[in-house]
């Protein structure tokens, strides 16, 4: 188990070095020079020469990425170009918005999907199986910002037992968990459709293999088999979606974010992208990845912990 | 009172009669063999004794087990009698283990479904029972860490945790190797005498019914067609069927005797490494020597078997020989040349038919275009009538007719997919055919007519084949010559006949000894 996490972490490392090098070299390329773009157009050359030596521009690429690098490792990681603030202040305000938001949606989505699609699979081809099928296929199919709005309309604005957009801070634990309600309701139903979805077809097809037959045989009823040998067995699949479905909550909820006027990362990376931001969008593109590669990292930890054919194979 | 007695059973699914007015009576301490071929019921009858009847099953009759009728036993004590008076070993160990959970889990599982037991002590008494049934690895192991035969006592364990009254194996032994289908057989025989329980043993294998049965029930279309002592049903055989099953798993072929010796294929001190699992993190990785210096020869028309267990390299060596795999030394060379290079009039006189007759064919394309496929490896592969002409002359050859060429691979039998895969290897005329357990997915009858389609094939055209199979009654009768091999090494070879006859390695001597064989009045019966 220790070897298997120590391989993991190896190719975790060379992940992130690739990835730090694809995300420096496209920013890069992107057309458009800040310096020129923050000054405007009627910017003298010899202006916009100034203020690229002031930002550094100036530098050979090497370098630059080398005092990228070694500045994100001691948690620096720039200053921001038009906030005027360090990038790591701007990150720090915006993930305590982003990262709980994330959990939280996936808490939900999960809470719904894994009962949904045992009870379905348990009642294959019956009604409540149709039924939950059904609700998934609606789920998958509905948009979440529409789905957002109706919520707003709904929760906020007719009944309002929740605010329709902004977020107070943390001084308050509940009400900040009251403004990321409706958000994260927003963001888990398609993700727990598709969860419930594959939760059901993969237990489906762990009902039909040889040693369900085998623990049926021993005495089990066909409620114990399927608690007690399916799940488990079951649980690869859904820890694949899960794995995908965080990364996807922590960077992608950039529509959401703008339904509810939050503060998110999403809206930073995107009001840093309008305004050619580049240290902000390479810090946060890297955070991100760094995110993404770390809930693999636990993903892959969970597949050992569960299959003990995959602790022997790394 | 007879321990089982099943009295006019009869089962439907879907409307389609399954099982039709099965009565068998079974003591307690005996060993009862029900046989016949795939689709006979043989399984299903398994199943409704086990109250394990697919969905939507409709049975009529009665299954008493010591009294109790299991038909009209509600699912909740039947799941109570499940484990704790019954329990069932199946066929495939590699799959019938969660592969989750450990070993000792899994029997322990058995005693705290059915008592109320402490943990510790539930374990403590499933590595008694794992001891018994002879496994020596530790009850802490996962099943992927086993070899089949050691799964296989692991469902054993399990099945006789409780010592149940009745344990029902179907095909416990089918996809082992024959010395641990020999052992096996011994634990089960020693379990019954030990436990005094009645064993309910499915087999489609004559000999193993044989060997270790006190009765045989002989099954056809759903119906036991005639049952009784084993040594009298042997000896009298009154239903036809079971003469017709008893002469086609003895069946001997017709072999033509091989008319040229030039030597086709060579096979010179091949070594096959595979690396295995790194032991450190950046050392280099081991390797595990699956050819350990193998040579062969195999001449022109020449029929040579290949036997061994799974694992020994027979797998290996046939891929080296196709050319699909490097070889670490030594040289493959067909007609010659050497099949590394693979240029396709090379590939063109080597073909190869598979064990799976359905897994080896493309289900979306029609028969023409399956058996054709071959035909890339021609310069000028024949089109339009030349083309259809092929076709019906290859169906033909393997006894189908040319209509056969519209169809799906899906509408055909097991035996007649195999047939198609014959077509498909003989289309281009090959010198040399590698049949990899062509025939070990089989049933006895279908197995013998392909037998035979084969021994044909060699009188019409001079055919040489290396024929891989772990069944040594086949390949004693299909064969002129055979080569034995163990941990990657030939460790015998020799004429078919003197080396059945007067094995020489220890190995071969255990590997003949292990195979159950039919008695010699079956062999009589033959002449009937």
């Amino acid at each position: 188990m220790i070897r298997f996490a120590l391989g993991r972490l190896v190719s975790l490392t060379a992940s992130l070095i690739v990835a730090s090098i694809v995300i420096f070299a496209v920013v890069e390329v992107i057309p458009g020079d800040p310096a020129a773009f923050m000054l405007g157009v009627n910017a003298r050359p010899d202006t916009i020469a100034a203020l690229r030596a002031e930002m550094g521009l100036d530098e050979p690429l090497i370098a630059r990425y080398a005092a990228w690098v070694s500045g994100m490792v001691q948690g620096d990681f720039g200053m921001s170009w038009t906030y005027k603030t360090p990038v790591a202040t701007l990150i720090a305000d915006r993930i305590w918005v982003s990262l709980p938001l994330a959990i939280y949606a996936l808490a939900l989505s999960t809470l719904v999907a894994f009962p949904a699609g045992i009870y379905a699979a348990s009642r294959r081809g019956g009604a409540g199986d149709t039924a939950i099928m059904g609700a998934t296929q609606l789920g998958v199919a509905i948009p979440n910002f529409w789905f957002a709005m109706i919520l707003v309309l709904v929760f906020a604005i007719n009944l309002r037992w929740f605010s329709a957009g902004g977020f107070p801070g943390w001084a308050d634990p509940w009400a900040a968990i009251k403004a990321l309600t409706l958000p994260a309701i927003a963001l888990a139903l398609p993700q727990a459709a598709i969860l419930a979805r594959v939760m059901r077809s993969s237990l489906l097809d762990m009902l039909g293999e040889d040693f369900m037959r085998t623990a049926r045989a021993k005495g089990l009823t066909c409620r114990q088999a399927l608690w007690r040998h399916a799940l488990r067995n079951a649980l690869i699949p859904v820890l694949t979606i899960i794995g995908l479905q965080f990364s996807f909550l922590l960077a992608g909820a950039i529509i959401i974010e703008q339904v509810f006027f939050l503060p998110g990362l999403g809206r930073l990376i995107f009001q840093a992208i309008s305004a050619r931001d580049l240290i902000v969008v390479e810090s946060v593109v890297m955070l991100l990845v760094f995110t993404v590669i770390m809930v693999n990292f636990i993903v892959d930890l969970t597949y050992a912990a569960v299959d003990p054919r995959l602790r022997a194979r790394a | 009172m007879s321990l089982l007695s099943l009295k006019n059973l009869s089962v439907q699914i879907g409307g389609t009669p399954v099982l039709q007015g099965i009565n068998l009576d079974m003591a307690q301490g005996q060993i009862t063999a029900i046989t016949g071929e795939s689709g006979s019921g043989k399984s299903m009858t398994a199943l409704a004794i086990m109250g394990l009847l697919p969905q939507g099953a409709k049975q009529q009759g009665q299954i008493l087990l010591d009294g109790t009728d299991i038909v009209q036993t509600p699912e909740p004590a039947l799941c109570r009698m499940r484990g704790n008076a019954m329990g069932m070993v199946f066929q495939e160990p590699m799959t019938a283990l969660n592969p989750v959970q450990t070993i000792g889990a899994q029997v322990a599982e058995t005693i705290r479904v059915h008592e109320n037991v402490t943990k510790a002590e539930a374990h403590a008494r499933a590595a008694a029972m794992l001891d018994r049934v002879g496994l020596k690895v530790a009850p802490t192991r996962y099943p992927h860490e086993l070899s089949g035969g050691q799964r296989q006592r692991v469902v054993i364990a399990m099945a006789i945790a409780m010592r149940p009254k009745l344990l029902i194996a179907d095909e416990p032994t089918t996809a082992l190797d024959v010395t641990t289908q020999a052992r096996i057989l011994d634990l089960l025989q020693g379990l019954v005498d030990e436990f005094g329980m009645g064993l309910l043993l499915i087999t489609h294998d004559l000999a193993v019914v044989a060997d270790v049965a006190d009765r045989i029930a002989v099954m056809q279309h759903g119906r036991i067609v005639e049952h009784g002592p084993t040594s009298d049903l042997l000896r009298t055989m009154r239903h036809p069927y079971t003469r017709a099953l008893f002469a086609a798993s003895t069946h001997a072929v017709d072999l033509p005797a091989v008319q040229n010796d030039a030597p086709l294929l060579a096979v010179r001190h091949v070594m096959r490494d595979y690396p295995t699992k790194r032991l450190s993190l950046f050392g280099s990785r081991p390797t595990f020597r699956a050819l350990d210096d193998v040579s062969l020869t195999i001449n022109r028309g020449e029929r040579v078997g290949l036997v061994g267990e799974s694992g020994c390299g027979k797998s290996t060596l046939t891929r080296a020989i196709l050319g699909l795999e490097p070889v670490q030394g030594g040289q493959i060379t067909l007609d010659g040349a050497p099949v590394s290079q693979g240029d396709h009039a090379l590939r063109r006189k080597m073909q190869v038919v598979f064990q799976d007759p359905y897994g080896s064919f493309n289900p979306r394309h029609h028969v023409d275009r399956l058996i054709t496929e071959p035909f890339h490896l021609l310069d000028n592969p024949p089109k339009g009538a030349a083309r259809d002409q092929a076709i019906a002359k290859a169906l033909a050859d393997v006894g189908l007719p040319s209509d056969a060429a519209d169809k799906y691979i899906h509408e055909f039998s097991g035996g007649q997919r195999q047939r198609l895969a014959i077509a498909r290897a003989l289309i281009v005329e090959p010198d040399l055919i590698i049949f990899d357990e062509a025939v070990s997915a089989l049933d006895v009858s279908v197995r013998a007519q392909v037998l035979d389609l084969i021994a044909d094939i060699c009188r019409k055209r001079p055919l040489a084949y290396l024929f891989i199979s772990h069944d040594l009654s086949v390949v004693r009768s299909i064969t002129d010559r055979v080569l034995v091999m163990q941990g990657g090494k030939i460790v015998e070879s020799g004429l078919t006949e003197s080396v059945f006859a007067d094995p020489q390695h220890p190995y071969t001597k255990s590997l003949i000894a292990a195979a159950p064989q039919l008695p010699e009045l079956a062999h009589a019966a033959d002449a009937l």
